[in-house]
């Protein structure tokens, strides 16, 4: 079982990334829960989801504390402790920002890779929402599913040029990121 | 209990509120639920809130119903009745739901699921039977009880005249919803409420009525004089019978023969601290009580215009009106 | 078919199979997205019912009780304060007989205001004299609502479905929404015949004095004790057509031989179950209670049977008793021949996280001894808040 923590503020769809995310790794025959960190969300507060993908059916309802990955849907929350807390020895992070991964890695001194989500999402869509471009990158990263999931995940909730923006973003985001990259730590 | 031989129980006119019941003598409430269930008619559903008229006309295993009747709490009648017609849309079936409760069901505890019932536009004609008090709890003040009157709750005493604040004006709250139909109505003056009542039966959407309705037990008169004292109200100006078509006021029953207020005070146990001969606060509160009638009658233009041969008391004709500045 | 929903759209979906004449909708954390799943399928077209959106839980209670009355399938959703609000009314509807039913999000109640996850709303109106079916996930969550309509029109009392709130309410999980003439072969058409009728006039909802009264309150007992069978046999048949049970009045899950127990309710069930298989922890048994109300005290003896020790779970608690389940199952075992000895503990309240841990800690509890306490007190805390 895989277990993913999305960080961000609200306003920036993290429930909607985590049920996303979820969705797309239940296009591709998996067991699946999402949930938010439950909280009286208002714009710009910090809000947590969570995300377990799993071969088998999931039947723990904790929170997750110890996971394998993490999506920071905003930099700035890497300047909060918790939000790295619990990160799995071998866990990968991956943070919407513009600057560098490498830049990155060498002020926060652990890896994190890096992508320019927001910048992305105002390109393509017209809207700074990184959920969806980060989501693409994951996938990419982690080999766990096509882009094409994503896209069927997708496809639920939006139609037509929202959806095909959308689909031009995804195929953006993972040429962004190194194809396989976290695959050992997403099947170990 | 109706036999045979009586002429009333071989009149075709429908009964839907049946003889019987455990109301007190000269109930006026008892009196408007009658004359209400006889112009709607059969096909109608009844919800009433807990009150007096529950309680005298259903205790197990007796009712004195004859139309489907269903009683939850004191202040829902609104929302169960807008539950029933919901269900009735929902099955296609075509009955009135007539809603029903006293005051304190109505101008209190159960107002705001009233409002809701307006405001959602429900097809129920909603009946206030208005006794201005919680008589079956034994007579305490309500929203609805008159300045200055006596109840458990609003004794007169060193300090106090009896109710210390106003009459809600109820009728204008609920104008305020633009329903398309609102009126008030006196067990003094049947064929006028028949007529009302059978105005409200006609409109698909949410109608209103309120009843004056004396009790002799909290009002202090007795029982033979209900119709007088319920006709004093209207006739001093202190009970205006109005009608009101989207919240505006469409038209009223005119007053030819204005009577003063202590005619109608002084009938009344529960004014009788206003008639105490040594006490200047009594002058008042019967001056304010006057005034209050003459505010009415300016409001919805009441006065009228001197006799009429074929309608001396104004009974059974509801002129087109309302003030004349309008 | 397998699909990954959010449990409020999974459960709108659900009621929607079942027809509902009437529903009655109001906003309230963490139920709200149930009344928005239902009147999004309303506003699509998707399903044809009476939505009427009030203006008080008050009057959404009130709404299905005149709905019910007049012989349409009604249902409406709540949480927390929202049930406070209609626990007179709730009274009433199953004092009358009528078959509604209603999801409770479960949520804490104020003060402190508290809109995570507990038992106390569902517990606060404990005695209402509703059914009364927890889920442990949000599959059990959907299948219960469909007996829950069976259950209500065949005792004629109201159903509860108590899910979690948030931890299932708002949790996309993996879970099949059965085809519709499957439930349509499970739930005919309500037919109700009290309803009111012109043709046939009643009159519902009468004063009943000393003389009777008793007698009411006899059968209202009977009632929700013989109710315990139906729940059975609703099961046992959706079971036959879907091979799903959501969980017939109890289940016992780990080996025969476990000489310790421990009984919850709700979501925190799921959470143990995987705990129990993964943590390599003590053998014991899992018993998860689906029906509080009727209380089967039978089903829970046997349940019980060749355990030293019993560990209740409460998610709520009655100030100055302790857990209320934990309470009444001391109850219900008093008098069996070699009954465990029960302990008692409140977990997880107003959302307070129960992780996979708590398992083992539970197992525990029977050595350390004591009274009622709640477990995952944090007592550093309690200094900062004197």
């Amino acid at each position: 079982m895989i277990e993913v923590r999305i960080h961000g503020r609200g306003g920036q769809g993290n429930v909607v990334a985590a049920y996303l995310l979820a969705s797309a790794a239940f296009e591709t025959g998996r067991h699946c829960q999402a949930f938010p960190s439950f909280g009286a969300e208002r714009r710009g507060a910090p809000v947590t989801a969570f995300v377990r993908i799993a071969d088998h059916a999931i039947r723990r309802r904790c929170q997750v504390a110890n996971p394998a990955f993490l999506i920071i849907q905003d930099s700035g929350l890497l300047h909060i402790p918790a939000t790295l807390d619990g990160l799995l020895q071998d866990g990968a992070v991956l943070v919407n920002s513009p600057r560098s991964s490498t830049e990155l890695t060498a002020e926060y001194g652990r890896p994190l890779t890096a992508l320019p989500a927001s910048a992305m999402a105002q390109d393509i869509l017209g809207r700074p929402m990184p959920n969806v471009a980060l989501l693409a990158a994951f996938a990419a990263l982690t080999d766990l599913f096509p882009a094409d999931a994503l896209v069927k995940a997708l496809a639920h909730r939006f139609k037509g040029d929202v959806l095909e923006r959308n689909t031009k973003l995804i195929a953006a985001a993972t040429e962004m990121v190194e194809a396989g990259a976290w695959k050992d730590v997403a099947h170990a | 209990m109706t036999e045979m031989n009586d002429p009333r129980a071989r009149q075709p006119r429908f009964r839907g509120l049946e003889a019987g019941h455990r109301a007190c003598q000269g109930c006026g409430e008892a009196l408007a639920a009658r004359l209400v269930t006889e112009s709607a008619g059969p096909d109608v559903i009844l919800t009433n809130a807990t009150g007096c008229l529950e309680v005298f006309t259903t205790p197990w295993p007796q009712s004195a119903w004859r139309v489907p009747w269903l009683h939850s709490l004191f202040e829902n009648s609104a929302a169960i009745a807008s539950g029933v017609e919901a269900a009735l849309k929902a099955q296609g079936r075509r009955s009135k739901v007539i809603a029903m409760g006293g005051d304190g069901g109505t101008f209190d505890i159960g107002f705001q699921a009233l409002s809701g019932m307006l405001e959602r536009m429900h097809n129920v004609l909603y009946v206030c039977y208005d006794n201005e008090a919680y008589m079956n709890t034994g007579i305490q003040r309500s929203g609805s009880t008159p300045h200055a009157a006596r109840t458990t709750t609003s004794p007169p005493g060193k300090e106090r005249m009896g109710k210390r604040h106003l009459k809600k004006d109820l009728l204008s709250i609920i104008a305020a919803h633009h329903i398309p139909y609102a009126a008030s109505a006196s067990v003094a003056y049947p064929q006028d409420l028949r007529r009302k009542v059978r105005r409200a039966m006609e409109v698909d959407g949410p109608t209103f009525l309120l009843v004056h309705s004396p009790c002799p037990l909290g009002w202090g008169h007795d029982g033979s004089e209900t119709i007088q004292v319920a006709r004093l109200a209207v006739q001093t100006g202190l009970f205006p019978l109005v009608e009101l078509e989207r919240g505006e006021v469409a038209s009223v029953m005119p007053l030819r023969h204005r009577v003063p207020v202590t005619e109608y005070l002084g009938l009344q146990g529960r004014f009788r601290h206003l008639f105490a001969d040594d006490d200047h606060r009594a002058r008042e509160e019967r001056e304010h009580l006057q005034a209050l009638a003459d505010y009415n009658v300016e409001r919805y233009g009441l006065d009228g215009d001197g006799d009429d041969p074929f309608d001396a008391d104004g009974a059974d004709t509801v002129r087109r009106g309302g003030p004349a500045s309008s | 078919m397998l699909e990954a929903l959010e449990g409020s759209q999974a459960i709108a979906r659900a009621i929607a199979l079942c027809r509902p004449g009437v529903v009655a909708a109001y906003p309230i954390t963490p139920q709200t997205h149930i009344v928005e799943n239902i009147s999004k399928l309303v506003a699509d077209g998707k399903l044809r019912t009476e939505l009427v959106s009030v203006e008080s839980e008050f009057s959404a209670a009130s709404v299905v009780l005149g709905a019910s009355a007049a012989g349409s399938r009604s249902y409406t959703a709540s949480s927390s304060q929202g049930i406070l609000l209609m626990t007179e009314v709730l009274f009433n509807i199953s004092g009358m007989r009528l078959p509604v039913v209603l999801t409770c999000a479960n949520r804490a109640i104020g003060a402190p205001i508290n809109i995570w996850n507990d038992h106390s709303d569902s517990m606060a109106v404990r005695d209402c004299g509703w059914i009364q079916l927890h889920c442990a996930d949000n599959q059990e969550a959907v299948d219960t609502s469909i007996q829950a309509f069976r259950i209500a029109e065949a005792t004629e009392l109201p159903v509860m479905v108590c899910m979690d709130g948030f931890v299932l309410t708002h949790t996309l999980e993996t879970l099949e929404i059965p085809a519709q003439d499957l439930v349509d072969r499970y739930l005919p058409p309500f037919a109700f015949d009290r309803m009111l009728d012109p043709h046939n006039p009643l009159s519902l909802g009468t004063l009943v004095g000393p003389e009777y009264f008793s007698e009411t309150r006899h059968l209202a007992h009977q009632a929700l004790s013989n109710a315990a069978s139906t729940i059975v046999d609703a099961d046992r048949e959706w079971q036959s057509l879907t091979g799903r049970s959501a969980g017939g009045l109890l289940t016992v899950e780990g080996p025969a031989d476990a000489r310790i127990g421990v009984l919850a309710m709700g979501s925190v069930v799921s959470t143990f179950r995987e705990a129990m298989d993964c943590l390599g922890a003590a053998p014991a048994k899992l018993i998860a209670l689906r029906s509080f109300r009727p209380l089967p005290e039978d089903a829970i003896r046997a349940a019980c049977a060749g355990l030293d020790h019993l560990v209740v779970v409460d998610r709520a608690l009655s100030p100055g008793f302790g857990g209320i389940v934990g309470g009444e199952i001391k109850a219900a075992l008093s008098g069996m021949n070699d009954a465990p000895q029960v302990h008692n503990v409140a977990i997880g309240l107003g959302g307070r996280d129960v992780p996979m841990e708590m398992w083992p800690r539970l197992l525990d509890v029977p050595q350390q001894g004591g009274g009622f306490r709640i477990l995952d007190l944090e007592p550093a805390k309690l200094g900062e808040m004197s």
